[in-house]
């Protein structure tokens, strides 16, 4: 859908590993940052929508919900939205610029806040509550100890190794330009870029997935706001047009459908625009697990199916200074695992020219921006036009 | 391989298949009307929306589609590495079981391995695993 919303406000808090900081202030400081960014009030926010709304069972995983946020800060909200059924974490965005199109508010806070890494370091704060047996679609997965979304996308990796010819140098290509990325990025929790060596002898997580292969627990809070057309002259800011979203859902299965739902919203994504992947100046790509990316490289059309390992080969066309700047924060492996906020956050900060020394040349105008992969996936076009 | 599984809530929908093991039977849902296979196991037929849906006992051979060595231990009782597999039932059309090969070396799993099922029981349910056909 095309559509006529903006993104006019980013803030994301301090980001680390076992934070002491309480999350809910993790999410006010990300608040208060895209607030000033926008040149707003809070008393000029009528909306919040956030992805996955309070996480009761694993706080950790979202220990803030809307409900406690539009509390906290006296928001008088006209419409709000929290929940993990929508078509992955940026899929929050999506019903934020549905919602602000429709009329049904002005100025809308997007928020994503984890807190997985303090959660780690104090289990007793942040219990995991699990229950005797499992339920749902986890029930087709962990009694094989297939625990973790690792497994699960390590298994569509090995496919593509085998009927594509993927190899593990071409993939590392994601883990290292992120790296790279990241140690020009301030706030990104990795600092060092990574080497070739580094990556091929760090030890395996689950094949062909190595540990740099995966994202690692964060505790941080990425704030979007989205605002009417007609709320612009509210805003100090420049604005940056979602000039078209798609999103969808694969059975949310992780095992039935052959091909990740990525692939059918990076089609869907081009039907809505007069735009094309030519045009896009950077790709912030999903990327909790590496192979992730490459998926939505092929999904975009930026390369075709079975293309993304040879796409990526050696790295420069991926680089900061290469046809397709891709995850120039560092991504979640270098920045920290943001779970989809980041890669809208760092879109908007390129596209303002904002990125000091990772800022990508030529005065960039058109970003696209991922969510999701394996069975939900969304995809935000965003342009200075 | 690990020492100890996550075990599903038996319900009415899923019974069929978690316990067919056993008799030695691997139960995937069908439909009597058009024939198409519903897996996850669901009251209504996703290919003609008949509620007409019953458990089906198909050969429990099939292909390995995809598969991963897990070395991670999820948790400190985990044995690892162990293989986690994609297997495509052969005469369920479309249906893919997340499983593990079991009873080989991890490398000696590929993709386009022949397999067959195997039950491994706990307490009132039957896991199916897959062994590669030799």
């Amino acid at each position: 859908m095309a559509t006529d919303a903006f993104i006019t406000g980013i803030g994301q808090s301090e980001v680390g590993r076992g934070l002491e900081r309480a999350p809910l202030l993790l999410t006010v400081d990300a608040v208060k940052e895209a607030l000033a960014d926008a040149g707003l009030g809070i008393d000029q926010v009528d909306g919040v929508s956030t992805y996955p709304g309070r996480a009761a069972t694993y706080l950790a995983f979202s220990p803030v919900g809307a409900d406690e946020l539009i509390d906290t800060l006296g928001i008088r909200a006209t419409w709000y939205a929290g929940g993990a059924e929508i078509t992955s974490q940026l899929g929050a965005v999506v019903a934020a610029a549905t919602a602000v199109s429709a009329g049904l508010a002005r100025h809308v806070i997007c928020f994503r806040t984890v807190y997985e890494a303090a959660a780690m370091k104090r289990p007793e704060e942040f219990p995991m509550r699990r229950p005797d047996r499992v339920e749902g679609h986890s029930q087709w997965t962990a009694p094989f100890n297939a625990m973790s979304a690792a497994n699960w996308v390590a298994q569509y990796a090995t496919r593509h190794m085998y009927h594509y010819g993927l190899t593990r140098e071409q993939l590392a290509q994601v883990a290292l330009t992120c790296s790279s990325n990241a140690a020009r990025n301030p706030r990104a929790l990795v600092d060092k870029p990574l080497t070739m060596d580094q990556y091929l002898e760090s030890r395996m997580v689950s094949t062909p997935l190595c540990l740099y292969d995966c994202d690692r627990y964060t505790d941080a809070s990425t704030v979007l706001i989205v605002s009417a057309a007609d709320a612009l002259d509210e805003v100090s800011s420049e604005p940056v047009r979602i000039a078209a979203m798609a999103g969808s859902v694969e059975r949310h299965s992780w095992d039935q459908p052959e091909l990740m739902a990525s692939y059918a919203t990076g089609a869907d994504l081009w039907r809505n625009t007069d735009y094309t992947p030519q045009d896009v100046d950077t790709a912030q790509l999903y990327d909790g697990f590496s192979f992730l990316a490459l998926t939505w490289l092929e999904a975009l059309g930026f390369c075709e199916l079975g293309e993304a390992g040879r796409y990526i080969e050696g790295g420069q066309r991926i680089a900061l200074d290469g046809d397709l700047p891709l995850n120039t924060g560092g991504g979640q492996l270098g920045a920290g695992r943001l779970h989809g906020f980041g890669f809208a956050h760092e879109s908007v900060v390129q596209l303002r020219g904002e990125g000091d020394e990772r800022q990508v040349a030529g005065d960039p105008r058109v970003a696209v921006c991922t969510s999701g992969g394996g069975p939900l996936a969304t995809a935000l076009l965003l342009a200075r036009d | 391989m690990p020492a100890t599984r996550p075990l599903p809530r038996l319900d009415r929908e899923n019974r069929d298949f978690w316990t067919g093991g056993e008799l030695d039977e691997l139960r995937i849902a069908r439909c009597a009307d058009c024939a198409g296979f519903v897996h996850p196991p669901r009251p209504v037929c996703r290919h003609c929306l008949s509620e007409n849906v019953a458990p089906y006992a198909v050969s429990g051979e099939g292909v390995i589609d995809s598969f991963t060595i897990n070395y991670q231990a999820w948790h400190p009782a985990m044995e690892v590495p162990y293989v986690i597999a994609r297997v495509a039932l052969d005469d369920a059309p479309g249906v893919i079981l997340t499983t593990n090969i079991v009873d080989c070396a991890v490398e000696d799993v590929t993709i386009g391995d022949r397999v067959r099922v195997v039950f491994e029981q706990q307490d009132d349910v039957y896991i199916p695993l897959f062994q590669r056909c030799t």
